[in-house]
Order: structure tokens, then sequence, then C-alpha cells
């Protein structure tokens, strides 16, 4: 039976959970943070030195971590694109605006409910790798969760300070940006058009990539929020345990977000590969079934620009939630958002339906 | 980059007599533009405080922030129209915002709607806004408020509501009269 696998949500929904610091540090935050920072430069046999920024680069890479946004890219590959050359400061964006509807993971609910505190690990994690500033682009609506994020910003500047971490050494100058709504923010380049105070219009890539030409042309690297969380997981449970997780060739864990017409909608964190839509939909553990007297009429499996699947066609319904499986048949089941649309029963016909 | 507004700006922005920035806003407004290395980059922030304390984005409002940024107005109205969330009118106290995408759609937040509009006498075939007569509340139909598993979902003001039955929309109607 296919049950949660709860790495990056495991305190959400406990009785006394808050989205704060103080609940995070109860839950031993900043511990994979202490870790990163303490890695000592390793000498190789060959006389080459390796930094600690560099060794967590290579867990990641070992760890197996893809991009959680949708795109499914190597975390690690992407981060040693970096020019660190350029002398340029080095921007982290945090990408928290996803707008992709059926999509309960992303910003400023569940990520934030339960990971905010995992997040700010990662934060650390990644200046340490000479990122100099961070920003954070929350989607628009709750300004309650924005305010406290940026509480949280303020209090995770507190921490370093506390842990006698010289500014200069970490620079940390996190900071949350508030975006304005609009769906294309979710996406890289044009994000990073709407940080630098324009309509967020895309960029046109190739020639220039972020990792080098970005945020006010410096090397900037956008990292989607559930992405960040698992580097956390990553640095506390090394990359070869936590490339255990999942499949071979997509491990770890994912946010899979259920809405629709089923019993239990709401957000499931699993293995990759370790259920299959047909289960999402069934098992108790999950969405526990189709609300009373309705039959299936079709899934659609990531978002509304992913391809609906019509209730009939059965070999697809079976087909594991593991992107690199999937991708081949279809392009988006990465984001991982299943809305179920269902028939009213027999007796509803007459009226109109609820929507 | 010229600090002097030299171009006229295309409406429709609306006129809104009598606009002056408090001091204490405006010390807040400096403050945002220092948190980036480019002005420019302030310029949601900039709109978000503008826009929490007038309510809505006035042609005044689009000039002082340019003027701010040392932008040209163009560059600023070009944000007001582009970002939903950025009000070119003056809108309710009290905004009502539903959410219509598919899965709050699959939750019945049409019936929502339509209870709202009903209660407030309202158009429901509208998905814009419409404000009430008396200013108080604006309701309109928004896009994904990103929290599908509890549809219906809405919103008034900063407020969030998950899963909104018609009892519940009364009840957000009666605290906020």
């Amino acid at each position: 039976m296919p049950s949660e696998y709860r790495l990056i949500l495991k305190y959400a929904d406990q009785p006394g959970y808050t989205p704060d610091v103080d609940c995070y540090l109860r839950h031993g935050g900043y511990e994979a943070l202490k870790k990163a920072l303490a890695i000592a430069p390793k000498d190789l046999p060959d006389g080459k030195k390796v930094s600690g920024p560099e060794q967590i680069r290579d867990d990641v890479k070992l760890a197996g971590l893809r991009g959680r946004g949708g795109a499914g890219f190597s975390c690690g590959l992407k981060w040693s694109f970096v020019d660190r050359k350029s002398g340029k400061p080095i921007y982290l964006i945090c990408n928290a605006d996803e707008s992709e509807p059926g999509t309960v993971q992303g910003p400023p609910d569940h990520l934030q409910r339960p990971a905010p505190d995992d997040r700010r690990d990662d934060h650390r994690v990644f200046r340490e790798r000479r990122a100099s500033r961070l920003h954070l682009h929350p989607r628009r609506i709750r300004r309650g969760r924005e305010d406290s994020e940026s509480r949280a910003a303020g209090s995770a500047r507190e921490e370093l300070s506390r842990q006698k971490y010289s500014r200069q050494r970490l620079r940390p100058g996190n900071h949350v940006h508030r975006g304005a709504g609009a769906y294309i923010c979710g996406e890289e380049t044009g994000l990073i058009e709407s940080l630098e105070g324009k309509r967020a219009y895309p960029r046109i890539k190739p020639p220039y990539f972020p990792a080098v030409l970005g945020l006010y042309m410096c090397p900037t690297i956008v990292n989607n929020v559930e992405t960040l969380c698992a580097v956390k997981h990553i640095v506390a449970m090394g990359g070869a345990e936590y490339a255990k997780l999942g499949t071979p060739n997509n491990t770890g864990t994912r946010i899979v977000s259920l809405s629709g017409h089923v019993k239990r909608p709401g957000y499931y964190e699993i293995e990759v590969g370790k259920a299959t839509i047909g289960q999402l939909i069934n098992d108790p553990a999950f969405g526990g079934g189709l609300r009373d007297g309705r039959k299936l009429k079709a899934v659609i499996p990531g978002g509304s620009s992913a391809k609906v699947f019509k209730a009939g066609e059965k070999f697809k319904l079976k087909r594991k939630v593991d992107g690199k499986d999937v991708e081949q048949e279809v392009d988006m089941l990465d984001c991982r958002t299943i809305s179920i649309r269902s028939s009213p029963p027999a007796a509803c016909r007459g009226r109109a339906p609820s929507s | 980059v010229n600090a002097t507004i030299t171009e006229p700006i295309p409406n429709p922005l609306q006129s809104q007599p009598g606009f002056a920035v408090p001091a204490a806003l405006e010390a807040e407004v400096d403050e945002l533009i220092t948190h980036y290395p480019v002005k420019r980059s302030a310029s949601l922030m900039v709109l978000h405080a503008l826009q929490d304390r007038f309510g809505w984005i006035s042609q005044e409002a689009v000039e002082w922030a340019a003027r701010k940024l040392e932008l040209q107005p163009i560059n600023i109205y070009e944000l007001v129209t582009f970002y939903p969330m950025f009000r070119a009118q003056p809108m309710g106290k009290c905004q009502i915002k539903v959410c219509r995408t598919l899965s709050c759609a699959l939750g019945g937040s049409g019936k929502l709607h339509q209870h709202f509009c009903e209660k407030l006498g309202l158009d429901h075939h509208v998905h814009g806004p419409q404000t009430t007569k008396d200013g108080k509340f604006t309701v309109e139909f928004v896009e994904c408020l990103a929290s599908c598993g509890t549809a219906p979902v809405m919103m008034c003001n900063d407020a969030f509501y998950e899963g909104v039955s018609a009892a519940k929309a009364d009840e957000i109607l009666g605290n906020s009269q």
C-alpha cells in the first residue's frame, strides 16, 4: 500500500505547529546550516582542494535532486553553471511565485506553513556558497503570510549573528519582494524582470542564461521553494542517503496536490514514483475516492496547462507519478497537481452543476 | 534616466484631486528603495505601499512614484496595467475576491459569487469588479488563490477564507459591515 513519506512536511499539521521561527527551532532548526558551515575543505589525491560549498554542490548532484519548479533539471548541475569569476554579486532567488491553478504546494501557504523553516536553512547553505543576496518572491495574495515571512527573514539574520557568522563571511541580505499577481512571474526570467521593476515578460534565452547574466546582469540562480526545501534534507542526511528515496532517475519526495471532486483534497508528500494517480485518487490514505455518487470524468494531472486525461484512458491513469517515466507521454506531470473532475450523480443531472 | 516628467500619461488613469503623500509614507518608501541596488526594482513595492494607503493607484500616484524612482511615468503606468493586483480606480472599502479557477469552480465558487451578488444587489453575470452604490463592497471573480484543496476559497481584503459556505459568506459580510 502506498503511504505518505513526509520529509519536508514532517511537522506540518501536528498539534501546536506554527509557521514561525520558534516552532522551527523547536524542531531542530538551523542544524543543517551548522552542519553545512562546518564542512571543512577537502584535499583530493591529485592535489586539488574542494571547498565546503563545492562539497555541498557535489552532494546535491549525487542526491540526484531535480528542480521542483516543473522543468526537472538537475539542481546541482544548475548551480555549477554559476559564473564565479565575474566578480559581480551572485544572487539567489527563491521562487515562491507559483500561480499554477491546482498547485496548492507553492507559495504563500503550504511551503510557508510547513517549511519556511526548511527553507531558512537552505538560504544559509546557499549563501555560504557565496550568494550575496537573496530574494524571495512570494506571489500576490496573503499579506499576513508575507509579513511573517519578512519577520522570518529578520530573525534569520538575528540567528546568524547569534551564531557569530560574521557579516562579511555570509553577507546576509535576505529580502522579501512582494509580487503583484501574474502567472508568468513563475517563469525564472519573467520573475527576474519583475524583480527589476518591469513587466514580467520572459527574456529570450539563449544567448544568456540567468546563471551567467540574470538579475541586474549578475549571475543568478532561481530555485523553486520546494527544491530549496529538499536541499536542507540533503545536507542533513547526505546525498547518497537521499538518493535512495524515490526512483533512480528521480529521487526524493514530492508534494502532490489533490483538488476537485475527491473526498480528501489537500496536499500529500510521497516518494517519487511510489504511487499511481489511481491510488492518489482512491486510496484512503490520499484522496479517499470520489465524492459520493460521483463518477470519474477526467483528471488534470498538472495544472491548467496540462493535457486532460479522460476517464477512459486507463493506461495513463495507471502510470506512476514519476517525472522521468511519464514525461515521454505527458509533459506536465512534473507539476504534480491533480484536479479531479467528475460528473454529477444521475439524480442531480437535471440541476445545474455546481460550477 | 530623467527625473522630470516629459511625457504625458495616456489614459485611463483617473485623477485624484488633493493627492498628498504623508511624511510617514514617504519615509517608508524611501526606506523601501534602500533595499534595492537599482531604484527601479522598488517600483512594485512602492506601488503596494501607495495602494495600501489610498486603496487605488491614481494618475498623481503614478507620477509621484515615477519622480521618487527617477523614472518616466510610463514605466510605472505599464506596471499598473500589467499586474492584476494594482487597481486603477477606487474600490469598495471591503473587497470580496472569489476564486473562479477550476478547483474552486468545481467546489461551487459560482454559487458563492452569486450569493454575494444577490445579497448586495449586484449582477452575478458580471465577472469583473462591481462596487455597491454606497461604496462599501466590491465583489469580483479572481484567478487561482492557491488553496485548491479547500475550495471554494475567497478573500475579503487581506483576510483569506477557505471552504466558504453560504452561511460563512453571510458571516464574513456581517463582520465587514
